[in-house]
């Protein structure tokens, strides 16, 4: 049975990541940068889920509000940040990157306070019994089901419509796209709305799970969502997918069998090196 | 006098530390986002030869040696992986080292050590050690950028495959950056320990990790003077905007944004930029 849970809570977490990591390869396979702000995104969703859910109590309400709003900021994010340094070596906006982090979190804790916010009323707390003697929170349930949905559309979205094939083509080949007539300019700010939506709906998951949004929220999981993009072979959805379900398995088993020898971060990022040293590409990545 | 002598320390440390990324990252070329393990990895070193009662300059010797182990392991792995891939793998590396450091009792786990005594040299000695061993790899710094050595490197960081066309071989000066700069960041890492007589697995994370690789970008990547700059004045902003207390790290960071924004050849570039157009009008 405690197989069945621990795999259980692995795919849970490795949804969440999964929700987090998609937006992040997303912006590497079309921009070729490691966009660490990601994960101030994935805050930012957190605290709009938080504060909408408390004054209105309408939780799909928030969840969409957190979407859109922090869609729009990670266009903004693109044209401040990214946008005049595409011409520079990646580092320099990495470290960009990484300074607009550290500068959010300090936002977040100056406006918010240092110990977060709850819910005051929390919803989807109900557990309810799976299967004989093995429980799952509607939460977690939730989360599982929601990410399923999320990614579904977006493969739909990018196999079936124009704009999907349009967001492909430019990915392929930026120059023979725009030869093409695509409005490259476009396809990079619907990739910034849809990836940071995403991790703002993740966002809100994580605050529903843990009851808690705080300014670090997103450290953690920001650095992991990068090895989970470079596990999967950077630039690659598939791989991220599978590298992310993987890391959370992992995470949930090591946490309990290795646990006292390194913490379940330092689990993550064992695998993520071992996995280097003998597929150097990622697992899905191309030679 | 006390608190400029603990400014002057802190700084002298900060140098060397940049210092020993910048061979790394600015002469070879290699970026990593790791290299506060290697501090770590020192500075646990002699925290714990310390506590048996081995004055720290018998220490440093036996902190770069393990220090520089790491550094040769990290960096046979990095062999194996490029640009990206390397970044990250660096990264986990400092991720692998803080959370194993946390579970180790006798490192002192969560809680780190402390009481470690305070230098025989007296402050103001310490702080003249610190400089003078700042200085040295400075000096070995500028003199392998204009030696062979230092070309090589250049070739490696500007591009590994036509180096590898001119018969260099390229692992090889890979292994030598990465050992070097590993081992005086674990000598910098002893200097740590004997200046702040504490240390925790949060001392040497990526945090740290970042600053140091912010120092070495901002101070001009590869150029020794820009680093030695950088270093200096970024190890003790943060001192400076105490009055502004609760905002300080969001200074901090919008600064360092700032000048990736529009200065992204740090302040080597921005000087030499400044000296070509002061030129022109003459």
């Amino acid at each position: 049975m405690i197989y069945l849970e621990l795999v259980v809570q692995g795919i849970v977490q490795g949804s969440i990541y999964a929700l987090i990591a998609l937006g992040l390869t997303l912006v590497y396979g079309l921009l070729r940068i490691l966009h660490v702000a990601h994960a101030a995104l994935f805050t930012l969703g957190g605290y709009i889920g938080v504060l909408v859910t408390n004054s209105t109590g309408n939780f799909p309400l928030a969840m969409l509000t957190a979407m859109i709003v922090v869609g729009f900021v990670g266009i903004a994010v693109y044209k401040l940040a990214y946008e005049p340094l595409l011409e520079k070596p990646p580092y320099i906006a990495l470290i960009a990157s990484i300074a607009l982090f550290i500068a959010s979190e300090e936002i977040f804790r100056i406006l918010f306070g240092p110990y977060g916010l709850s819910y005051t009323n929390p919803p989807l707390q109900l557990s309810f019994e799976l299967l004989p003697d093995f429980y799952l929170k509607q939460g977690e349930l939730l989360v599982i089901v929601g990410s399923i949905i999320m990614l579904t559309v977006l493969a739909l979205v990018s196999g079936k419509t124009r704009m999907g094939v349009s967001w492909r083509a430019t990915v392929t080949d930026p120059k023979m796209a725009q030869a093409f007539g695509i409005n490259i300019q476009h396809v990079r700010y619907w990739n910034f709305f849809v990836g940071s939506a995403l991790a703002a709906a993740a966002g809100v998951l994580v605050a529903l799970l843990n009851n808690l949004v705080e300014p670090t929220m997103g450290s953690v999981t920001s650095y992991k969502a990068l090895a989970i993009i470079v596990l999967g072979g950077l630039g690659s959805i598939r791989g991220t997918l599978i590298a992310s379900l993987a890391i959370g398995i992992i995470e949930s088993f090591g946490t309990i069998y290795i646990g006292h020898l390194m913490n379940r971060d330092a689990i993550a990022f064992a695998f993520l090196i071992v996995v280097l040293m003998f597929r150097p590409q990622g697992l899905l990545g191309a030679k | 006098m006390a608190y400029e002598i603990t400014l002057i320390t802190t700084m002298a440390i900060s140098v060397l530390f940049a210092l020993s990324l910048n061979f790394i990252t600015g002469f070879c070329g290699q970026i990593s986002l790791g290299h506060a393990a290697f501090m770590g990895v020192g500075a646990y070193t002699s925290a714990m030869l310390m506590k048996a009662g081995i004055p720290l300059i018998l220490t440093l010797p036996v902190a770069a040696a393990l220090a520089g182990l790491l550094g040769l392991l990290v960096g046979i792995a990095s062999l194996r992986v490029k640009h990206d891939f390397l970044a990250i793998t660096t990264m986990g590396v400092v991720f692998l080292f803080v959370g194993i450091v946390r579970q180790q009792e006798f490192l002192g786990g969560e809680i780190g050590i402390s009481g470690i005594k305070s230098s025989p040299l007296g402050r103001e000695g310490f702080m003249l050690f610190c400089i003078l061993l700042a200085a040295i790899f400075a000096a070995y710094s500028l003199m392998v950028k204009r030696s062979w050595m230092g070309f090589v490197f250049d070739s490696i960081a500007d591009n590994e495959d036509v180096s590898r066309v001119l018969g260099i071989d390229v692992p090889r000066y890979k292994l030598i950056a990465f050992v070097i700069g590993t081992s005086v960041a674990g000598v910098a890492g002893g200097l740590y320990v004997q200046q702040f007589r504490f240390i925790g697995p949060d001392s040497f994370g990526f945090v740290e990790s970042v600053s140091v690789l912010a120092m070495v970008i901002v101070g001009g990547i590869g150029s020794v003077w820009g680093v030695i700059i950088a270093a200096a004045i970024l190890s003790v902003l943060p001192l400076w905007f105490q009055f502004i207390d609760d905002y300080k790290i969001l200074v901090y960071s919008a600064l360092l944004f700032i000048m990736m924004r529009f200065a992204p050849d740090g302040l080597a570039g921005l000087t030499n930029r400044l000296i070509k157009s002061l030129r022109k009008k003459v």
